[in-house]
This record gives C-alpha cells, structure tokens and sequence, in this order.
C-alpha cells in the first residue's frame, strides 16, 4: 500500500497571534511552526500501517523552502520520503489542485490528510481533494483499518460517532482520536540522523487556479474585565447571568 | 439568480442551524437584490422557512437520502444550485455541511470560505469575515469565481423572522451511488451535543478525577446544556475525546460557556473565543481564564457547583 499523508506547516498551538503589513500577512517574527496537529494524528496512523501491515510512507506539502524543516522533522518520525511542492499554499483550492496531481502520479492508495490546518482553518483541502480525484472521502475520521482494498473507518459526527466502509483508493480527514495520544512519538536521535539521507523531492508546481483571497486580518476587539463573584453569593451570580448577560 | 441554501434536517424536522443558515441567506439576498431558494431534504414542514425569509423550497423527499451521505447530499444540492442559477450557495457548519461543502465546492467549481461570521462586507467584490487560527483573529476573505459557497459557523448571526410564504415545490434529483456506504450510526438521543447546545458546562483538570464529572453532568442538566472537557481529560481518558474543546479539539461557539476547574491555556482559550458569555470557576485566581472570562467565581469546584447547581434548580422552579 502507498500511502501519502499530507503536512501543513503551522505555527505552534501555543503562538500568539500578530499581523504585519498593514495587517494583511502573519507575522511569522518568532512563532514556531510544527506539523499541523490533525496531520500528526495521521501520520502516526500511517506509520502503524508501514509496520504493522506494510506499507511505503509519503509525505507532501505545498509550500516554499521555509517548510522544509516541518517534512524533515515528517521524514525523522518515519515517512520514507517527502515531496515539497515549490509554490505558497495561497488558498484551500490551490493547494488541492497540487495535492490531486502528487496523488495521481504517485499511484497512491490512500491520502491522509488532517481535517483543517490550525491557522485558516480551512477545512477544504481533503474533501476537495477527493473531489477533483474522484476518490472516495472519509471526513473526521476517529478510525482506520485496511484490508486488500477494504476500508472500515469510524467517522466523528455531531453526537456520536458513525461505522462506514469503502474501498481504495480513499482520502481521510484525520483528527484526534484516529491513535492514542500516546501513541504520538517525537522524533529520536536515530530517526533524525536517518532522515538526512532520505529523499527529499522538489516538484514544481502545476497551472491552478485561485479561487479566494486574503484581504485583510483583524484581532478579536478586546474585552473588558472579569467581574468576580464571592462563592458565598451564587444568587448574584444567577442574577448575573438571568439580568445582565442574559444567558439562562 | 436565488441565493441558494441547504436547510439540514434530522428525522424530518430542521435543526435550529437552518432557520440561522435562512436568516443569513436572506441578508445576503437582500444585498444583491434577489430571493432565498432552499433546498430541504425529507423534512416535514417545509413552508415554515417561509418565517425567516425564504420564498421558495425545493422540496425533495426520497428514502435512498434517509441518511446522510456528504457525496450524495452534495450532488443533490449541486443539481438545485444548478437549476436555480444560484450565485452564491450558504451551508451552516455543523459536521454533515462540512463534509460536504469542499465536495459540493468542486461540484459548483465554487470558492469556498467557511467559518463565516458575518453577512457580506461587500458582495462586488465578494467578501466576507471568517474566523482564522482557530479564532484567535478574524479574515476578510475575497471569493473571486462566479459561484460562491460559503459556510457560516454557529451562531454568529443568529435567528432573525422575515415572515414571507414560501412556496413548496418537488424537486426530484437524480441520486448518485456512492463509494461510502453508512453501516451504523451511534448517537446519543437524549444528551444535547457540543454542536447544539446554547449553554456548554466543561471540566478540567482540576476535577481530579473521571468520578467526579456527576456533579457537572448535574449542572449540565439543570441548564440543557452539553458537557466538554479540556484536553489533559481527554487525553487521560477521563472523557471521550468527542468532548475535548479547544484547537485540535471541538470549538464551542455558545451563549454560554462555563469552565470548572480549566485554567485556561491558549489553545483552550482558542476553541471557545466565539462563545458570547463565558463563566470561570477555579481555585487559583492567578488562573489566565480569568483574564478572557466575563464572570469568575475564585472558589473549590466541589463547593461552589452543587451550590450553583441547587441556586439553578430553585431559580428555575421560580421561573418555569
């Protein structure tokens, strides 16, 4: 089985959130980036496939140079190679339209992808990904198992959970739940002395189009101050709540 | 030329989010000087959208989409935005929309934004707020193609009546198989869900263990709310990772938002930024929750919520 995971290249979850240029780029001035959290939860899947039922690991990220850290750090957890595609992920469309054309050439069988990358947000890439493939898509996906080309998965819904099946070739959006957090391992000593000698490929990047655009940011307004209640006056609390914010 | 919507419902009646998704459409109609066509599928009373806006219904009814499949759904909606020449498409941003708005997006070949929190800034050229990094700023995003789809996130606008009538029409689209095929569903009936509720009542660490969460499945219940959690529970398996909030969790956008016992780290901060009013108890007042919170109790969880909880229920016995 091939399988290719796809890597957003993030800033940290704990980041605090500046914009420059007028607010129209993040400021990326001391943020860390990492492999966007939903991504790692399905990477650590297809890590099990490649030990426990066989199977070559890719990974691929649309974006310049500056993510090449982000697929070797992919590359040290374990993923046999890696693919940057050499153009800035400038919208959820345009990046798909060069994830559908690493998919086909490489033959892969499944594409795992996180639900949504934790900066924009998106949500879009895996579905549209499978829709310009024709592959067939598993969203918010909790669990994976694959036999020949026979799929059941455990989708996340609202409520509950739901049991479908399918077949090869598949996109999942991945999310917590699909491994244990336990299972998320961090790079050793020996993976990333290896994953300096795996290959890392440049593609340049197919004609795509973009659909959307980013014009501008803007900061939540800030709010006022926190208006603390004695725990031996819970009636004002409720009254609080009822009167003021009115919210029960 | 209609703005086109798709009104979800669950067993034949339609969940609050698509008299929210009607309400917006009918905002985005207004602005372009057109009308709201909705597209509902097997539910039961489809002339009540008429009350916020929508002047015409596309009524399908047909057992195969008895449940949901997003590649099905999607195609379904594609065929009524087709029909309809519908510029512009709205999907709310429960977890079935968003399954299958990116499918539905390449159907329409459609720009897609999702996360949208606020009608239009401006409709030529198309744009609109949605929400970045998990919530933590906002994006004014310009969609540049012909058809727009755009997902709004939850009660970012809510309901607003625009009585008109609504008139009913059959639509019977052609039904697609599918390569994904449901063979169970597990949903609890009788708890409200992160996605639903107007009131989340959430525990974190400072419970110290799962044998404590009945006193905050107690508050929950006083209130109609849904239970969460912060991720340290989750990922001790105090509670399933489905009620994890935060920025690889679940975003809560409630009226209220109550956290017991979670001091508030920044990317639990994230996940619940769109709640209106947030609520914090905890025993250390240095706790950074306080800073994002509206109203704090500084006080020992296990004192201070079964006495809410009882201050609740006699409230409510005096209000009913």
């Amino acid at each position: 089985m091939k399988i290719l995971v796809c890597i957003s290249h993030v800033p940290d979850t704990t980041s605090k959130i500046n914009f420059s240029e007028g607010d129209t780029k993040f400021d990326t001035n001391g943020v860390q980036f990492i492999i966007n959290p939903n991504d790692e939860y399905g990477l650590t899947r297809a890590m099990w496939f490649k030990e426990k039922q066989g199977a070559t690991v890719d990974v691929v990220n649309v974006g310049g140079p500056e993510t090449e850290p982000t697929l070797r750090k992919a590359l040290a957890l374990g993923a046999d190679g890696a693919i940057r595609v050499n153009t800035p992920a400038v919208d959820g469309y345009a990046v798909a339209e060069q994830l559908a054309k690493v998919f086909t050439d490489g033959s892969y069988d499944l594409v795992i992808a996180g639900r949504e990358s934790i900066d924009y947000n998106g949500g879009m890439v895996p579905g549209m990904l499978a829709g310009l493939t024709d592959a067939n898509f598993i969203n918010t996906c909790i669990s994976l198992e694959i036999d020949g080309t026979n799929v059941k998965a455990i989708r996340e819904i609202d409520g509950g959970k739901e049991t479908v099946s399918t077949t090869l070739p598949l996109v999942i959006g991945a999310q917590k739940g699909l491994v244990e957090e336990s299972d998320l391992r961090i790079p050793n000593m020996r993976g990333i002395m290896m994953a300096r000698k795996k290959p890392l490929t440049v593609l340049e990047p197919v004609e795509a189009s973009q659909e959307t655009e980013s014009v501008k940011f803007e900061k939540p307004t800030p709010k006022g101050a926190v208006t603390l209640v004695s725990p031996d006056n819970l009636d004002e609390l409720v009254n609080l709540l009822h009167n003021e914010a009115k919210v029960i | 030329m209609s703005v086109l919507v798709y009104t979800e419902s669950e067993q034949g009646k339609y969940k609050k989010v698509a008299f929210e998704v009607a309400s917006y459409a009918r905002a985005v109609a207004d602005q372009l000087g057109t009308t709201v066509t909705a597209i509902s599928i097997n539910a039961e009373d489809p002339s009540v959208l008429g009350t916020y806006g929508v002047t015409k219904v596309l009524h399908v009814k047909d057992a195969k989409l008895d449940t949901f499949n997003a590649k099905t759904y999607a195609d379904v909606i594609k065929q009524a935005a087709e029909q309809e020449a519908s510029k512009v498409v709205v999907v709310s941003s429960t977890a079935d929309s968003k399954y299958l708005a990116p499918l539905l997006a390449i159907g329409l070949k459609a720009g897609y934004a999702s996360n949208v929190v606020a009608a239009p800034t401006s409709v030529s050229p198309f744009t609109v707020k949605r929400t970045a990094f998990t919530n933590k700023a906002f994006n004014l995003t310009r969609i540049s193609t012909d058809v727009k789809l755009v997902g709004l996130s939850k009660n970012s606008v809510g309901l607003k009546e625009n009585a008109t009538t609504a008139e009913v029409t059959d639509f019977s689209p052609s039904i697609p198989e599918n390569g994904v095929h449901v063979e169970a569903v597990d949903k609890a009936t009788n708890t409200v869900t992160i996605a639903d509720a107007e009131i989340v009542v959430s525990g974190g660490r400072g419970l110290k263990g799962p044998e404590n969460w009945g006193m905050i499945e107690e508050l929950a219940d006083v209130l109609d709310a849904a239970t969460a959690c912060s991720k340290p529970v989750s990922d001790l398996g105090w509670r399933p990772h489905g009620e994890h909030v935060g920025q690889t969790g679940k975003p809560v956008a409630a009226n209220l938002y109550i956290a017991i016992g979670i001091s508030g780290a920044i990317q639990h901060l994230a996940g619940i930024n769109a709640s209106k009013v947030k609520l914090v108890i905890n025993t250390d007042p240095e706790a950074p929750f306080f800073k994002a919170a509206d109203y704090g109790v500084v006080g020992d969880a296990f004192e201070v919520v079964p006495a809410l909880t009882e201050k609740l229920k006699a409230f409510k016995a005096q209000n009913a």
